[in-house]
C-alpha cells in the first residue's frame, strides 16, 4: 500500500527536469503518511489498453461453462412466474392468500422490495457523480443495469394485483374511464404511476447514454461483421470526438443533477402510498426519508450480492478493488443505521403521540402474531450492518457477500412487516385476520428472481459490465498533467 | 462515382494524454477552425485547450423541463378542476400542491428527453458512417490512442502536416472522404 501510494510522487521526481528549476526555488514535496493516501482506483498501474481488453474481453470471449445452465435455470423460473400470472389472471386473485383485511400482502411487498433495490443504480450513477466520488466508475454500469432489471420486476406486481388487469391501460394512462371520470390526481397511487414510470425511463436513458462510448469500443474491436453492425447501430456513430464529449459530459452532468431529486422522490412517493392513508402503522411522517434510506440500503446490498461473484469469476480485482467493496459496505452501514434509527423513532412516536391505535399497532408488530417477521427484520437490518464497523468484515469478500444477502432478506421482511402487520389488525376487532401465503404467492416471487437473473446474465453476456471509458478517465494515465499521462513536467 | 477520392483530412496519432493536450493547444494557437480531437475518454481541460465554449445542452434541458412542468399542471387542472370537477374528501378541485408530484416527475422526464435528444442533435448523431472510420488506425481511438484530425476544408490545411509533425505526432495519415 505504501509503495503504490508513493508511485505518483516518485515518478514525478524521476521524469521531472531537475535542471529546469534553480535550486533555491525547488519545492520539496514530501510523501504524505501512508495512512492518509487512498489506494488507487485501478490497482497495479494497469494501462488503458489493459482496461479495454479486460472488460471488453468478458463479452467478446465465450462465457464460462456455468453460464448456460444458469441462464436456462433463471429463464425457467421466469417462465414459471409468467405461467403463474396467467393462472392468476385466468382464475382471479383468490389464488393468492389475500383476504380482508389483508388486501395488500406479497404483491405490494414484492413491488416495494424490487423498487427499493432499484435505487442503488441511479444513486451510484447520479448522487455519487455529483459528489465527485470517482470510485463509482467501477460499479455504476452493473448497478444501473441491476436497477433497470429490478424496476422491470417491480413493475409486474402492481399491475397484476389489480385483478382485472385488462383494465390496466385505463387507470395507468391519464384518460377518462367509462363514466368519463378522469384519474384522481389527489391520490398518491397515481403519483406512484408517474414516479415509477419516469424513474424506469430516465434510468434506462441514463444507462444507455453511459453505454454509448463503450459500445463504440466494442464496435471497433468487433471480430466479425455481425458484431460490428450490431454494436455499431447502438453506438450511433460515436467516434470519441472532443466536440462531442463536450456536449456529452454536460448532458451527463445535467442528467445526474435531475436524477438525484428523482431518486429521492420515487421512494418518497412510494412511501406516500402508505403514509397518506389513515391506517395505524402507515400514517407516519417519517416514511419518506425512512423509505429512501431503506431503498439505498437494500440496493447496495443487491449490488454487492451481484458484484462480488462477478469480480471473482471474471478476475476484476484490479478494477473493483477492496476499497470499492469497503466503501459500499460503509454506505450499507450508514443507511442501515438510518433504518435502525427510523425503527426506534417509530416506536417512540407511537408512545409519545398518545394515540392508542398507533401504540397498539407497534406493540402488535413486535409481540403480536407476526413477531417472527418483525424480529427477523430487526436481526437482518439493525444488527447485521453494524458488523461493517470492523475492517475484517469489510475486507473479507465471502463475509460481505453473506451480509449483503442478509440485508436483502431483512429488507423484504421490512416491507412485509409494514404492510401485513399494519393491515391484519383493523380498528374493529371483528375484522381482524391473518395472512398466509399460498404456493402461487411464493413461486410468483421466486419467479421474479428468475426474471432478474435472466436479464442480468444477458447483460454480462452482451454488454461491458464496467464503464470502460469512465474507468479510464479516473486513471493517472488519463490526466495530461500527470507523469503517467505523459506530462514532461508535473504542473502541481 | 468520382474517380479521384477527395481527402477528408489529416489524421495524426498521439501516444499519451499529455501529447494530445499539448498538440491541441498548438493547433488552436495556429488558428485552425475545422479540426477535432478524438480520445477514448474525455480529457480534463481539453475544451479549453481546443478553445471550445460551454456546451449549450442546458437550454434543451430547460425547455424540456419547463414543458413537462407546464404540461403536468395544465393536465391536472383540466382533468380534475375543469373538465369533470368532482369533489373528493372535501379537498379543493385544484391546487398546485397535489398537482406537484406528478408535474415534478414530468419536469424530470421531459427534461431528460430534452437533454439527451439535445445532446444528440448538437453532436449530429446518430450517423451510420463517417470518413474517419475509413482509417484502420482510428479504431484505437476508442481504446488507448489519441487522435487529432485537421480537415481538408480548413483554410490553413496546406500547413497542417508540418504543424502536426512538429507537435510530436507518432503517425500521420491522409484520410479520404
Amino acid at each position: 500500500m505504501a509503495k503504490s501510494a508513493s508511485v505518483p510522487l516518485s515518478a514525478q521526481a524521476a521524469t521531472g527536469h531537475a535542471h529546469s528549476h534553480p535550486p533555491a526555488k525547488t519545492v520539496v514535496l514530501e510523501d504524505p503518511p501512508a495512512a492518509l493516501v487512498n489506494p488507487p482506483l485501478v490497482l497495479n498501474n494497469r494501462s488503458l489498453g489493459w482496461i479495454t481488453n479486460k472488460i471488453a474481453g468478458i463479452c467478446e470471449n465465450p462465457m464460462p461453462a456455468w453460464w448456460l445452465p444458469a441462464f436456462i435455470g433463471s429463464a425457467g423460473l421466469m417462465g414459471l412466474m409468467y405461467a403463474l400470472i396467467a393462472y392468476l389472471v385466468a382464475t382471479g386473485v383468490g389464488v393468492w392468500g389475500l383476504n380482508n383485511p389483508v388486501a395488500w400482502a406479497w404483491d405490494i411487498t414484492n413491488f416495494v422490495f424490487w423498487i427499493g433495490i432499484g435505487h442503488a443504480g441511479t444513486l451510484i450513477s447520479a448522487v455519487l457523480f455529483l459528489l465527485r466520488q470517482k470510485w463509482r466508475t467501477s460499479i455504476n454500469r452493473a448497478a444501473e443495469a441491476m436497477t433497470l432489471f429490478a424496476v422491470a420486476c417491480a413493475g409486474i406486481f402492481p399491475v397484476i394485483h389489480v385483478g382485472r388487469i385488462w383494465y390496466a391501460p385505463l387507470f395507468l394512462a391519464p384518460i377518462p374511464n367509462s363514466n368519463m371520470i378522469w384519474p384522481q390526481f389527489r391520490s398518491p397511487l397515481l403519483w406512484d404511476v408517474f414516479a415509477v414510470s419516469t424513474y424506469g425511463t430516465v434510468s434506462l436513458l441514463f444507462w444507455y447514454v453511459g453505454l454509448i462510448p463503450d459500445l463504440a469500443t466494442l464496435r471497433d474491436r468487433a471480430s466479425n461483421r455481425i458484431r460490428a453492425i450490431a454494436y455499431g447501430i447502438f453506438a450511433l456513430g460515436w467516434r470519441g470526438s472532443n466536440r462531442h464529449w463536450r456536449n456529452y459530459e454536460k448532458a451527463y452532468l445535467i442528467l445526474a443533477g435531475i436524477s438525484t431529486p428523482l431518486v429521492l422522490s420515487v421512494h418518497s412517493i412510494v412511501s406516500f402510498d402508505f403514509a397518506v392513508s389513515v391506517v395505524p402503522g402507515w400514517h407516519t411522517t417519517i416514511f419518506p426519508p425512512y423509505f429512501v434510506a431503506g431503498a439505498i440500503f437494500s440496493g447496495f446490498g443487491m449490488v454487492l450480492t451481484l458484484m462480488i461473484p462477478m469480480r471473482t469469476i471474471f478476475k476484476l480485482e484490479d478494477v473493483i478493488t477492496e476499497r470499492h467493496v469497503g466503501l459500499m459496505c460503509k454506505v450499507i452501514l450508514a443507511t442501515g443505521s438510518m433504518v435502525g434509527y427510523a425503527y426506534g423513532m417509530e416506536f417512540f412516536i407511537a408512545w409519545y403521540g398518545g394515540s392508542p391505535y398507533e401504540l397498539y399497532a407497534f406493540k402488535n408488530r413486535a409481540f403480536g402474531p407476526y413477531w417472527w417477521a418483525y424480529w427477523s427484520m430487526i436481526t437482518c437490518n439493525v444488527i447485521s450492518p453494524h458488523l461493517f464497523w470492523f475492517k475484517w468484515c469489510r475486507k473479507t469478500m465471502w463475509f460481505v457477500w453473506l451480509v449483503s444477502i442478509v440485508v436483502n432478506i431483512g429488507m423484504w421482511f421490512e416491507r412485509f412487516v409494514i404492510i401485513v402487520t399494519s393491515l391484519h389488525r383493523d380498528y374493529l376487532p371483528a375484522s381482524w385476520g391473518y395472512f398466509t401465503p399460498t404456493w402461487v404467492d411464493v413461486f410468483t416471487f421466486v419467479g421474479s428472481f428468475g426474471q432478474f437473473m435472466t436479464l442480468f446474465l444477458l447483460f454480462i453476456r452482451f454488454l461491458p459490465v464496467i464503464a470502460i471509458s469512465e474507468v479510464k478517465g479516473v486513471t493517472p494515465q488519463a490526466d495530461p498533467h500527470h507523469p503517467l499521462g505523459g506530462a514532461k513536467e508535473a504542473h502541481h | 462515382m468520382s474517380s479521384t477520392p477527395k481527402p477528408y483530412g489529416l489524421l495524426a496519432e498521439f501516444d499519451t494524454a499529455a501529447d494530445i493536450f499539448e498538440a491541441a493547444i498548438r493547433v488552436r494557437d495556429a488558428g485552425y477552425r475545422r479540426w477535432d480531437v478524438f480520445t477514448p475518454f474525455p480529457i480534463h481541460g481539453m475544451d479549453d485547450a481546443m478553445g471550445l465554449k460551454n456546451s449549450p445542452v442546458g437550454w434543451f434541458t430547460f425547455i424540456g423541463g419547463f414543458t413537462g412542468f407546464f404540461t403536468g399542471m395544465t393536465m391536472i387542472w383540466y382533468m380534475n378542476g375543469f373538465e369533470y370537477p368532482l369533489v373528493v374528501g372535501g379537498k379543493p378541485l385544484f391546487t398546485p400542491l397535489f398537482a406537484f408530484p406528478v408535474s415534478y416527475e414530468l419536469t424530470i422526464l421531459l427534461g431528460a428527453f430534452g437533454t439527451i435528444f439535445g445532446m444528440f442533435a448538437l453532436n449530429q448523431l446518430p450517423r451510420l458512417h463517417h470518413p474517419l472510420f475509413n482509417s484502420e488506425r482510428f479504431k484505437r481511438a476508442s481504446d488507448d490512442r489519441f487522435f487529432l484530425c485537421i480537415e481538408a476544408r480548413d483554410a490553413k490545411f496546406s500547413d497542417a502536416r508540418a504543424l502536426l509533425e512538429s507537435a510530436g505526432a507518432k503517425a500521420i495519415e491522409l484520410v479520404e472522404d
